[in-house]
């Protein structure tokens, strides 16, 4: 299965002929929209409270600690940092889009691996690291320990080492899924 | 036919067939006074019945959990317990979230699955007694439906993974069996639970239930669930909670578009703690959350403080030094064993310290909110709360409406660590909610949630030992000043000390000539239950000063921890139970013995340990940290536990390395500071918990098979992390850490 991960989808959306309105047009998963509200609303509302796709959570308002990170185009974003006026023609990855990223609706590797190790206590943060994770994955096909400690994601639960885990035992599986 | 099986003098099994050829079994208490949900209702709604098991046609099985789920994996274990004692097949269960359970009798409430709480360390015991029964009487009543069918006696079928399996090997599914099972004629008396041996799932691991639709974005927080054309409120509490509003202009917020209202909210005086608003506020209601941000910011106000205007944590923390030093007598002697005074005559030895920990908050990481529906005669609402229970007794007062008329449903919850047991948040959600004529959102920003919780108290902790010349602990005189989590809440003067400090922990009852007093402080920062309270902040003070005897001593701490606890004995506890020192010294022994204890002397890094026991349940923690510099690094946390029964050991493991790891984070960093009355940190960069660079790489977990009934795990981890870490400290950088956070007093003190 030589599939890279990190791919993108290229995934054609139809998208209904309506009156053209101004608006801010973007891709979410894979899916086309048009914000046509102010273009100072971050991106973390648009998501939550506009498109209720609620994947992505509130940690702080400064995004500080990570719950509401966002891939835009393959870069782990502070969605409450970045409004909808930056979006423009960039492409969206929230938590929800991780899984659909590979076209076919099973999990992602690093999914998964987070299942395996429990890497998992209360899971209101869990979606930021995924983001994270799934970021440096990217990057970095082989992260070291010292890399892992630079993710910037915080939990009260103490999933920390179980999160460590799940990122190694991703990258071997990801490397055996390229071999083969 | 429908019946029931009694469990106890007040709780019954019941057993109803569901549309579709169903079979549900479900607990209830007695003298519910609400007719039988008729069963044809039960297709879809799932939400009416109780504490129960839903086997389907097509063989699912649906298992309902009645706590709350903030994390400690209860949903998974109290399901597995269930599905073991039934036999089912675990990749055919769903496990769903119950709401609170009320009915209403003469127009009082009528709590039908009993009590519903989450977080607070004992849904695992309650449920050990009760759930079984359930599975083992959907088993039972599967079997005899099998009977017919199959042509062989009841005793000669097996059951295994969703089937009942015939001696020669033919079998039926649960699923085809359910419809027939839901007519069995009930057993006459009560059923024969599982041995151990033939434990399928309990003592098995199992990650989390939901751990799919967690890392799918699916699962849902009270945050993420939503009412058609939900009107959004954000709040501004004054900074004082006994502040008042002098000055408010709200015009700027009324002209932003979309912008519907604006409310001052005031706390009812005459309400407990956590059952009121926190403080006086201004809520603005706007049709999205981007737009109430908008109207608060554009808000002018100006806020009056009360008394509290002049309090300081710093201050608090001399009158508690100066108290706990001085002759005044204390709030409460606690425990006054043997003759202090005339073993004071005796000493070989006299060690003594003082210990100072911070204020703390609860900093859940999913904010404090509220979703509510209200009309004239129903309130339904999502509530991330801990104690379903008391969040309608607070929807009930505010609304007037009868018992059954309020739903409480409670999603998975983004953590609780005790907050969730107040329900300010709710009170306040109620109160807007009636303001308008939508269904509305009650959303904390971070820096209210930061700046109004129920604080931890921070605390002093005086000790003073006497050592005769055998090394023995002849006496040990312990004094600790805080301000009572208790306070304000109806409860008696002379018990205020319960939340502070426990009449049993160690070393009372090892000790000869043993005293514990507590000083009660005043103060106006609201305060409330904390996770790991009383534990916490004891045994970082207690297991930190055994230290400092064992270095006084010149003597290895683990030779003065084992000599302190002395022979394999059972100690009686004060109010019911025993200490089985052999379960404490083996904890010990796997802690020290995982991490290389014999090497204490000459590592170079520094080894720490520390042990403790609660509520039937033993922990030991063992640390080593390096120094380079000024860069502290937990090398290595060992951790061993001893929880009798362990239900599902991955969810005990990650329990145990969570709250590990969290009570590291907290010990290094974490602190709230009052000054002038307000709390001043208020966002994560003020209150940073544990970067992933600070905390160990690897949490290595010992758990100690056991056969006794299953004792509460979520915080049992916490308490011996931080005094294990600063010991640790000790040992490498010759620095004793008597305040917390521990970095911040480290670099003063190198």
């Amino acid at each position: 299965m030589a599939q890279d991960h990190a791919a993108l989808p290229a995934k054609p959306t139809e998208i209904t002929p309506t009156p053209v309105r101004a608006g801010i047009d973007l891709q979410i998963n894979g899916e086309r929209y048009r914000h046509t509200g102010d273009p100072a609303m971050p991106l973390l509302w648009y998501l939550r409270d506009v498109l209720q796709l609620d994947g992505t959570k509130y940690g702080g308002e400064h995004g500080d600690g990570g719950a509401d990170l966002v891939l835009v185009n393959g870069k782990a974003t502070s969605a409450i940092n970045t409004p909808m006026s930056k979006l423009a023609g960039k492409q969206v990855i929230t938590v929800e889009g991780l899984a659909d990223a590979r076209g076919n609706g099973n999990l992602h590797p690093l999914q998964q691996a987070f299942i395996d190790e429990d890497a998992i206590g209360c899971g209101y943060c869990t979606p930021g690291w995924l983001i994270a994770s799934m970021e440096l994955l990217n990057r970095n096909k082989d992260p070291s320990d010292n890399d892992i400690d630079g993710l910037p994601n915080l939990c009260r639960c103490g999933c920390q080492t179980r999160v460590r885990q799940a990122i190694k035992r991703a990258a071997a599986a990801m490397k055996q899924g390229t071999k083969a | 036919m429908s019946g029931t099986v009694k469990l106890s003098r007040r709780r019954f099994l019941q057993v109803l067939a569901g549309t579709a050829g169903a079979l549900i079994v479900g607990i209830r208490s007695a003298r519910a006074a609400s007719a039988l949900v008729p069963p044809d209702m039960l297709g879809d709604a799932l939400y009416d019945f109780g504490m129960f098991v839903r086997v389907d046609a097509d063989g699912t099985v649906l298992i309902g959990s009645r706590d709350p789920e903030t994390g400690t994996g209860v949903a998974t274990a109290l399901a597995r317990i269930i599905a073991d004692e039934m036999d089912a097949d675990w990749q055919r269960v769903r496990v769903l979230p119950l709401g609170l359970g009320v009915a209403s009798d003469n127009g009082k409430p009528h709590w039908l699955y009993g009590q519903q709480a989450g977080g607070t360390g004992n849904s695992m015991p309650r449920a050990w007694r009760d759930l079984r029964s359930a599975g083992a009487l959907a088993r039972w009543l599967l079997i005899r439906a099998a009977v017919p069918q199959l042509g062989v006696p009841p005793e000669q079928l097996r059951t295994e993974k969703g089937f009942v399996i015939a001696p020669g090997g033919r079998r039926l599914g649960y699923g085809e069996l359910a419809a027939a099972a839901a007519k069995v004629a009930l057993p006459p008396g009560s059923l024969l639970l599982k041995t151990p041996d033939h434990y399928n799932l309990i003592g098995k691991p199992a990650g989390d239930a939901e751990a799919r639709a967690i890392v799918t974005g699916q699962t849902e927080y009270a945050l993420d669930k939503h009412f058609g054309d939900t009107l959004v409120a954000v709040l501004a509490h004054c900074p004082w909670p006994d502040g008042q509003l002098s000055g408010l202009d709200s015009s700027a917020a009324l002209a932003i578009k979309g912008v519907v209202k604006v409310i001052e909210l005031k706390p009812d005086p005459h309400l407990p703690p956590g059952e009121t608003v926190i403080a006086p506020a201004v809520a603005v209601i706007a049709e999205n959350t981007w737009i109430a941000l908008q109207g608060r910011r554009a808000l002018k106000l100006q806020w009056k403080p009360g008394a509290s205007g002049s309090e300081s944590s710093a201050a608090l923390e001399q009158q508690a030094t100066a108290l706990i030093n001085s002759d005044a007598a204390p709030t409460t002697r606690l425990r006054d064993d043997g003759d202090i005074d005339k073993a004071k005559r005796k000493a070989a030895r006299r060690v003594e310290a003082i210990y100072y920990q911070p204020w703390l908050a609860h900093a859940t990481n999913e904010p404090m909110n509220c979703l509510v529906r209200l009309d004239k005669t129903s309130a339904t609402l999502y509530v991330p709360t801990q104690s379903p229970q008391q969040a309608w007794t607070v929807v009930q007062r505010l609304t007037g409406l009868a018992p059954d008329q309020i739903d409480i449903r409670v999603p998975r919850i983004g953590g609780g660590y005790g907050r969730r047991l107040d329900h300010d948040y709710v009170a306040e959600a109620v109160l807007l909610a009636k303001e308008v004529d939508k269904p509305l959102r009650l959303f904390w920003t971070r820096d209210e949630d930061l700046t109004h919780d129920f604080y931890r108290s921070g605390c002093v902790h005086k000790f003073q030992a006497i050592i005769e010349a055998k090394r023995q602990v002849l006496a040990w005189n312990q004094r600790v000043a805080s301000a009572s989590a208790l306070a304000g809440r109806g409860v008696p003067v002379d018990h205020l000390w319960s939340s502070e400090v426990s009449v049993n922990q160690f070393p009372a009852g090892f000790v000869p000539n043993y005293r514990s007093d507590w000083f009660g402080l005043s103060s106006s920062m609201p305060r409330g239950p904390h996770r790991g309270m009383p534990h916490i902040t004891n045994a970082f003070a207690v297991d930190s000063f055994i230290d400092e005897i064992a270095h006084s001593l010149k003597e290895d701490p683990l030779v003065t921890n084992l000599r302190l606890i002395g022979e394999p004995r059972l100690i009686p506890q004060q109010g019911g139970g025993a200490v089985d020192t052999a379960r404490l010294i083996n904890v010990l022994k796997l802690a020290t013995d995982r991490i290389g204890w014999k090497d204490w002397l000459h590592s170079v890094n520094g080894l720490g340990l520390a042990c403790w026991y609660m509520d039937g349940a033993y922990v030991a923690h063992a640390i080593e940290v390096s120094m380079q510099g000024e860069k502290l690094t937990i090398e290595r946390a060992v951790c061993a536990v001893d929880v009798g029964r362990v239900i599902n050991p991955m969810g005990l493991e990650g329990q145990v390395a969570g709250a590990t790891l969290d009570a590291l984070s907290t010990a290094l960093n974490l602190a709230i500071t009052v000054k002038d009355g307000k709390v001043q940190q208020n966002s994560w960069k003020d209150y940073p918990l544990a970067s992933m660079a600070q905390l160990p790489r690897t949490v290595e977990v010992i758990t100690v098979p056991g056969e006794g009934d299953p004792a509460g795990a979520s915080f049992l981890a916490m308490p011996t992390a931080a005094p294990a870490l600063a010991n640790a400290v000790f040992r490498v950088s010759a620095v004793r850490v008597r305040r917390l956070p521990l970095m911040k007093e480290l670099l003063r003190l190198l």
